[in-house]
Formats: structure tokens, sequence, C-alpha cells
């Protein structure tokens, strides 16, 4: 599906493979030229071979001399690694820009055409930049085939950006550590040729039309897409938050203020659960892990995952 | 009156019958040696529950998908494990087993300066390793944060990450106790004659380290208090839904925890630089360099930590100097490399189990340092951060660094500390059965880093199943490379060949006294008119 080792794959990879290289040749030799020399001495001035050590306190010139050629050589190990860093830090004005947004666990980007994804597409040889936010806790964006990384801090503006040089679909992860489901918050870059990207970019009509003839599929498409399965399961079993197996229609013990009372699920109150996540809390969950849904899904959106509810509850 | 001291002078402190009988003589003891040995036994019982999670964490990894447990308890599995291995295992570890046992020892004395404190010290990790344990049993499920604690997560997990919190910032009293304690015997009670410059390098080392424990302790402290604060009474420090800073959390956790690296390693490069002249029967090359090295590592070192968040989007100036700073730091640890490997030329070396840990030291060390070289180039951090190559990193630095000196001064001064000796053939073949699985353990994690996988991943993507069943498969032999080491030494504490009082030829005071000591080390306080490792 992807692989590491496309030296085009982005603008970046040159330039971080050559520092790594550089310092991986530099250690290498150290690592084996002193191994060798120790096992050599081991061998060479063991007690049988050599009854008598020979004492010697020191030497200021070889003292002199292995301080400062350490230091050259990282000096230079600094040097490629700051200048594979440098352009990481600046962005083209012209960029093609997207947003990114990471919550846990999925992500979500957001193209100034309104269009809404969980994968990550993007034109060949076109410089993208990413927007980034995160929305709950720390994320980060991670796709190792083009060597980039930045972490998603609530409440600060960061970005990255790149220039995919190769088409193909890359892995795209989550590498700060944000909770229960941090392993799987994974999904993949797609690079497309110009002409298909714009195809792919103009066609704003829902795929859901296509498959509107089965109950609830449009729902499910929206619950999917949004990452609400992260959290909630399909099938009875108890994850971060409460399955939806049965859920609608049944008696459902709440705190609301403090206060322990009984309701039946209807439409209204599953509405209400999107949008004000913790005005009712289920007995035996967590308030706080569930932030709104106001901004991301329109009240039709929610009639069409009411629809998908009701067909768990069969 | 000149009779009891007579008394004291004659029995063992193993065998010496004070106020108090069995258990209580040991837990109420005020003797540095004895106090010792409290660490040691309870280190030895927090790294078996450490070990053994970890080495369920690579069981779970040796296929994506569930394999033994789920994704929480997982998660809980690492924080638990990072927390007892740094907080309670490798940060105070050799200063408090081997400080506590040969500083006052080495350096001619009859304890530390402040006993009463020094037990204290111990009574305190106590009750601290008790809080951190009891998150895992009361309240709302065992913490899930990582052994950072980062913020915002810290604050929205709904398990029970206060205790280890408390459990940590009471650990650090105990640090900063011991740490003065340390500092105030170094200055005030070394034997007459005893210049800076004629004192052995391991009480060189646990000088440096006292005052990084003195100096930098209190800011984990305080940090670790603004996380009670903030999620007992809701003040914004923190966490940006109260208006607080992420960033700034992670700033004040480094601060503390680079530093820490090195109140890890120094001690152990101290063990080291004993172990090395006492088998090669040869002074110790260029005694002052290592001497100047070991101040430098713990001056630059607090000043490097911004290394751990490259990718947190700092300015270009601060990461650029950080990255520079990062590469200095290595510079001392270099020399001290050069000047143990130099003092093996024209030596008389002989090859004997202690020994045989410092060279398998020198080599693992190596990897983890050169390793950092890595990490601390811009570029290549921004790829490799986060990912399982750090964690083979730290793991080679810290486990390889601290955890193979601390079995080396176990093997070295083992006869000295219970008067027998182990049996040197299966302590060699444990050695050599835990060296190969902990290559095979940690090397393939470079290679997952560096196609991508990252850390703290219960599940990956089928790209990365070959390189992890064999770490977990060397996580196996290593376990058992563990079990032969550690059944072996605590067969022999009873069953052991009776040792003879400098069974290595060693020079510095310890060796001069009988095995194991007397109550009060010295029958009388020596002079020193030599350098430590005089081999004339
Ligand atoms: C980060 C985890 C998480 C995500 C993602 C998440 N939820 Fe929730 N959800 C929860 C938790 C925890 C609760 C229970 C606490 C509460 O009632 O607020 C909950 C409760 C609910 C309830 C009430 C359930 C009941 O048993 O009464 C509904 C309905 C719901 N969520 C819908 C959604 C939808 C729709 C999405 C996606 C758009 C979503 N959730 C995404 C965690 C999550
Ligand atoms: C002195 C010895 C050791 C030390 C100091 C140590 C330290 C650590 C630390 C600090 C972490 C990171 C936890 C976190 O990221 O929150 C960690 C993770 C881990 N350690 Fe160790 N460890 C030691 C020994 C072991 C052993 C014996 C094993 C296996 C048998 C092991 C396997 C692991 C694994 C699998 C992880 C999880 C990595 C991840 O998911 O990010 N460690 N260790
Ligand atoms: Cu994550
Ligand atoms: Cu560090």
């Amino acid at each position: 599906m992807f692989s590491q080792k496309i030296p085009d794959a982005s603008n970046f990879v040159k330039g971080v493979d050559t520092s790594f290289m550089v310092i991986l040749g530099i250690i290498f030799f150290f690592l084996i030229a002193i191994t060798a020399t120790m096992i050599y001495f081991v061998f060479r001035y063991r007690k049988s071979k050599n009854p008598k050590a020979t004492q010697i306190h020191g030497s200021v010139s070889l003292e002199i001399t292995w301080t400062i050629i350490p230091t050259i050589l990282v000096m230079v190990m600094f040097y490629y690694g700051w200048i594979g860093y440098k352009p990481m830090k600046e962005a083209p004005e012209d960029a093609f820009t997207i947003k990114s947004i990471g919550r846990m666990w999925n992500w979500q980007f957001q193209y100034e055409n309104g269009k809404q994804t969980d994968t990550l597409y993007v034109p060949l040889d076109r410089a993208v930049k990413l927007d980034l936010k995160a929305l709950d806790v720390i994320h980060s964006l991670y796709i190792p085939a083009f060597r980039l990384k930045q972490d998603l801090v609530p409440g600060k503006k960061q970005m990255m950006w790149f220039i995919p040089g190769r088409v193909g679909e890359y892995d795209l992860f989550c590498t700060e550590y944000c909770g229960l489901q941090h392993s799987s918050m994974h999904t993949s870059v797609v690079v497309m040729p110009q002409d298909k990207f714009d195809k792919w970019y103009i066609d704003t009509t829902r795929v859901a039309t296509l498959i509107t003839d089965k109950p609830g599929a449009l729902g499910h498409l929206i619950v999917k897409k949004n990452g609400c399965l992260a959290c909630h399961s399909l099938d009875g079993s108890k994850l971060v938050g409460p399955s939806w197996k049965g859920l609608f229609g049944k008696t459902e013990v709440v705190i609301t203020q403090g206060k322990k009372r009984e309701l039946i699920v209807d439409s209204a109150y599953i509405h209400n659960s999107i949008h004000n996540p913790n005005s009712d809390i289920v007995k035996g969950f967590k308030r706080g892990l569930m932030l709104s849904y106001k901004d991301d899904l329109t009240d039709e959106d929610i009639d069409e995952i009411i629809k998908f509810m009701k067909t768990l509850s069969e | 009156m000149s009779e009891t001291v007579l008394q004291h002078n004659q029995v063992s402190y193993l065998e010496y019958q004070g106020r108090f009988k069995g258990l209580f003589a040991w837990i109420f003891s005020t003797d540095h040696k004895r106090i010792g040995l409290l660490y040691l036994y309870s280190m030895l019982v927090l790294f078996s529950v450490a070990a053994t999670l970890g080495l369920l964490m690579k069981i779970e990894l040796i296929a994506p998908g569930k394999t033994i447990m789920d994704a929480q308890t997982y998660n809980s599995f690492f924080t638990l494990h990072g927390i007892t291995m740094i907080f309670l295992i490798v940060v105070p570890g050799l200063p408090a087993v081997f400080g506590n046992f040969f500083l006052p020892i080495m350096i001619g004395a009859k304890d530390v300066a402040f006993p009463k404190l020094n037990l204290l010290s111990w009574w305190i990790y106590i009750l601290g390793a008790l809080v951190v344990l009891s998150s895992q049993f009361i309240g709302d499920g065992p913490p899930d944060t990582g052994w950072t604690f980062y913020a915002p997560y810290s604050f929205r997990t709904g398990t029970n990450m206060l205790p280890a919190v408390t459990g940590a910032f009471i650990l650090g009293f105990s640090s900063i106790a011991t740490g003065l304690n340390f500092i105030v015997t170094i200055h005030r009670m070394r034997a007459p004659g005893m210049a800076w410059m004629k004192m052995p390098l391991f009480p060189w080392a646990l000088y440096g380290t006292a005052w990084i424990q003195v100096l930098a302790t209190p800011i984990v402290g305080v940090t670790l208090l603004m996380i009670v604060l903030e999620r007992t009474l809701q003040i914004g420090f923190f966490d940006p839904a109260l208006g607080g800073d992420p960033i700034l959390y992670q700033h004040l956790f480094w601060i503390y925890s680079h530093p820490a690296v090195y109140i890890m390693i120094l001690p152990a490069m101290g063990v080291i630089s004993e172990i090395i002249p006492t088998f090669a029967r040869k002074t110790i090359f260029g005694y002052k360099a290592i001497v100047v090295s070991t101040l430098a590592i713990a001056f630059v070192g607090y000043f490097v930590w911004g290394h751990h968040m490259f990718t947190s989007g700092m300015s270009g100036t601060a990461l650029y100097t950080f990255s520079i700073l990062t590469f200095l730091v290595a510079i001392p640890s270099a020399i001290k490399i050069f000047n143990w490997v130099a003092t093996l030329h024209k030596a008389s070396i002989d090859i004997q189990t202690p020994f045989l840990w410092a060279l398998c030291f020198l080599f693992v060390f190596m990897i983890g340092g050169l390793s950092g070289m890595v990490l601390g180039a811009l570029s290549a951090n921004v790829h490799l951060h986060d990912t399982a190559f750090v964690v083979a990193h730290f793991h080679f630095i810290v486990f390889g660094g601290t955890g193979f000196a601390f079995f080396g001064a176990l093997h070295y001064w083992y006869p000295k500390m219970f008067g027998r000796m182990y049996d040197k053939g299966w302590a060699n073949i444990g050695l050599a059965i835990f060296f190969t699985g902990f290559n095979t353990l940690y090397l393939p994690m470079f290679y997952l880093g560096m196609i991508g996988m990252p850390r703290r991943y219960y599940d990956y993507v089928e790209e990365f199943h070959g390189p992890n069943i064999v770490s977990s498969f060397g996580a196996m032999l290593m376990i058992a490379g563990l079990i032969i080491i550690i059944t072996n030494l605590i067969r022999s504490a009873r069953k052991g060949e009776i040792a003879e009082a400098d069974p290595w030829k060693g020079k510095t005071l310890e060796w001069s006294i009988a095995s194991p000591p007397t109550l009060e080390n010295f029958d009388e306080i020596p002079v020193v008119t030599k350098q430590p490792y005089d081999y004339e």
C-alpha cells in the first residue's frame, strides 16, 4: 500500500534522508571503531597475555584531540539537521489550503469549497498546506512517507505543508498519545494527478444519494465519517460511550444536573445528546468526553442518523 | 565504653543487634548500609512488576489487533510501567542503593551526614510507591496517560490519575532529601587527606547527581502540584478549556525530566569508572577529564529540555538553540567513553563478571547515545519523534545505561555487601542470554521507528508485523536472562561461597575493610595519601 522508500514522495524526503544518512554514517563509524578497539584491547591485554599493567595517567593532547574532533562532527550533524528542517517552516503563499481537524479519534479534512472527507486527498506536484486544529486533546499528524509530523495543540494555530511528488496512497497516523483509540486514529493520504483531483474536487454531490435505497445507509455513512463509531459500538459492547444497539425507544437512566432521572430515548433526546452532550449524562459514563457536534452536523444529518439508529432497534 | 565499641566493630552490619529485632531492625535502622539494602529489595520487587508489564506489552504487540489484552489495559500498562521504571527505579536507583551503601565507605566515613533523614527518605519513598500503586486499585480504573501526564489529556481522562501524580510528587521529597544528604556528606565527611581530586569517581558522580536532584526536583514537584490543583479546583494552568496552555506544561515537565535523565546516567558512569580500573589493574585514564565531564553534563543537561518538543510548534530560534545544545551535551559523554577505552590500553585485564557487564554497558550505551545524535538533528527528529525509534533510544540509554550499570554494580559490590560470592558461571550465562535478548528486543524498534511506527500503539498496520515478532521474541529471551541473573543472586546471598575482603583486588577504600562491613565500617578512620586508583 505505501512504501517508505519512495525518494520523491514529498519535497522533504531528500533533506531528511540526507541528514539521516550523514549522521548514520558518522555514528556507525564510531560504534564500530570503538567497539573493535575495545575488543582488541581486551584480548591483547588480558591478564594471561600481559601480566603487568603499565600505569598511564592520561594525556592532555589526546584529551584535546578527542574533544575537538567530536565537536566538529556534531556541528556537521547539526548543520545537516537544520538545513533539512528549515524549509518545513516556510509554506509558499499560493499553497492549496486544507483545514485538518483532529479529535478523539478521527481525522477530518475540510476543503475550501465545503467538501469534507476523512481521507486526505491532495493534488500531485502542488504545494499543499494543512491548517491544523485539535478539538479536544493534543494529536499529532504524521505521514511517514513524506517525513512530516506536526502536533495539533488545542487552542493553538499550527500548520504543515508539503508538495506531493508521486501518485499513490500513503499512511497517515496520529503520533501523540490521545487515549483509548490512539492507535486507530489512522487514515491515508491519496495523491492524485491534477486533472483527476480537479474532477474529484468539483464533484460535491453527496456520494450517499447513490445508496439511499437501503434504510439508514446515509446515516451510517455520516456517523462513520464523523468518527462516532470510535466511541459508540453497534453491537451492544461498551466502548467509551454507550452502544447504539437497541438505543432508540429504550428507557435510559441519565444524570441531569446531578439528579438521576429516567426517560424514553426519542428523536428529541438524541438531537439534544448530539448538540449538548453534557446536559444529560448516561449513567455509568463520563461527562466531557463527547464534544458537541452542533457545528458539524445539520438537522438533516441528525435526522439521517436517527433513521440509522432506528434500524439498530429492530 | 571501649568494650562496646569493640563489640560493635566486630559483628557485621548484617548480624548486628540493635534496639529492635527482626524486620524492625531493618525498617527502623539508620545504618546507611541497611538503608541501601532496603532500597535494593524494594526496587527488586518493583522492577519485577514493571518488567512483567513490559513483557506482557511485548506479547500483546506480537501480532496486530487484540492478542492478550484490550486497548485500555495496554494503555494503563505502559503508564504504570513507565512511572514505575522512571520514578521508582532508575531515577532513585543507583544513588539510593549503592550511593547509600558505598558513598560513606568510599570517602572513609562511618555514615552519611544525616542518618535519620536518610531513613526518612526511604519511608517517603515507600509512601510514594504505595500511593502510585494505589492508583491501580482505587477510583475509576488505572491511569492511562503515559508517564508524561501530558495536558490536556491528563485532565480529560476518566481514569484515576491523581494518585499517580501525587505519588510522583511525594517521591520528589525523597529524592531531594537523599541529594542534600549526599552533598553535605561529601563536603564535610571525607577522610583526612582525601582532597577533592583524590576522591574516587563514583562519589564524584553522586556529587554531580545530588546537585541536579536538589535543584531540578522542585520544578517537577511544583508542576505535579499544579496538575493536582487544576484537576481538583479547576484552576486553569494547562488545560485550554480552562484558559491554560498545554505547551507550558510540556516545558515545565521536561525542564525537570531531561535533567532527570542525567540523574539516571551520571551515577551509572560513576560505577563504570570504578569497575574498569579494578579489573584492568590500572589507574583510570584521564581522571580529571572524567571529573570535568561529569560536572559539564550536570550543568549543560539543564538547557536541552526543548529537544523533546521539536514538533510541538516552538519558534525557530528556540529549535535551533536546543538542537545545538543537545549536540554539545553529547561531547562530555563521548570523552568519558574514550577515557574508559584508553584505560584498557596496556592494562592487565582480569575478565570477570562485573567487567563483562561494564563492556556490555559501553556497547549499549554507545548505541543509545549515538542514536540520540539522530534525534538531536532537527530534520530527522521530525520524522522519528514519538515513534518506536524513540522508545528504542531511551531503552538503550536508560535500561542499557543505568540498568546495565546497576547490575554491573550489583555483581561488583555483591561480595562486599553480603560477604558471599555468587556463582560466576551462572552469572555469565545469564548475562549472555540477557544481552542477546536485550538487543533482539530493542534493535528492531529502531527500524520500526524508521519505517514510521508511532509509539504507544496498541495496534498497528500489517507493514510493521515482521520486526515486532522479532522484538517480542527478544523480550522473552531477555526476561529469561533476567530470571537467571536474579535467581543466582538471591540464592547466593545465603548459599554462596564465603568471599574475601578484597576478591577483585580493588584499591578504593571499600576493599580495605571486612566483607560484609562492620557496623561502623572502619575500626579507625583511614588517612588517605594516594590517588584512588593507585596500582603502582
Ligand atoms: C470521544 C468519544 C465520543 C465520540 C467521538 C462520540 N460520542 Fe456520543 N457519547 C460519548 C459518551 C462518553 C457518551 C455518554 C455520556 C453522555 O451522555 O454525554 C455519549 C452519548 C451519546 C448519546 C446518548 C446515548 C444514550 O445512551 O443515551 C448519543 C445519541 C450520542 N452520544 C451520539 C453521538 C454521535 C451521533 C456521534 C458522532 C457524530 C458521537 N456520539 C460521537 C462519547 C462519544
Ligand atoms: C530499566 C528498565 C526499563 C525502563 C527504565 C523502561 C522505561 C520505559 C518507559 C519510560 C516507557 C514509556 C512509557 C510511556 O511512554 O509512557 C516504556 C515503554 C515500554 N517499555 Fe520499558 N522500560 C524498561 C524495561 C522494559 C522491559 C524489561 C520491557 C519488556 C520486557 C520493556 C518494554 C516496554 C514497552 C513494550 C513499552 C511500550 C512502548 C509504547 O507503547 O510506547 N521495558 N519503558
Ligand atoms: Cu493519538
Ligand atoms: Cu531529554
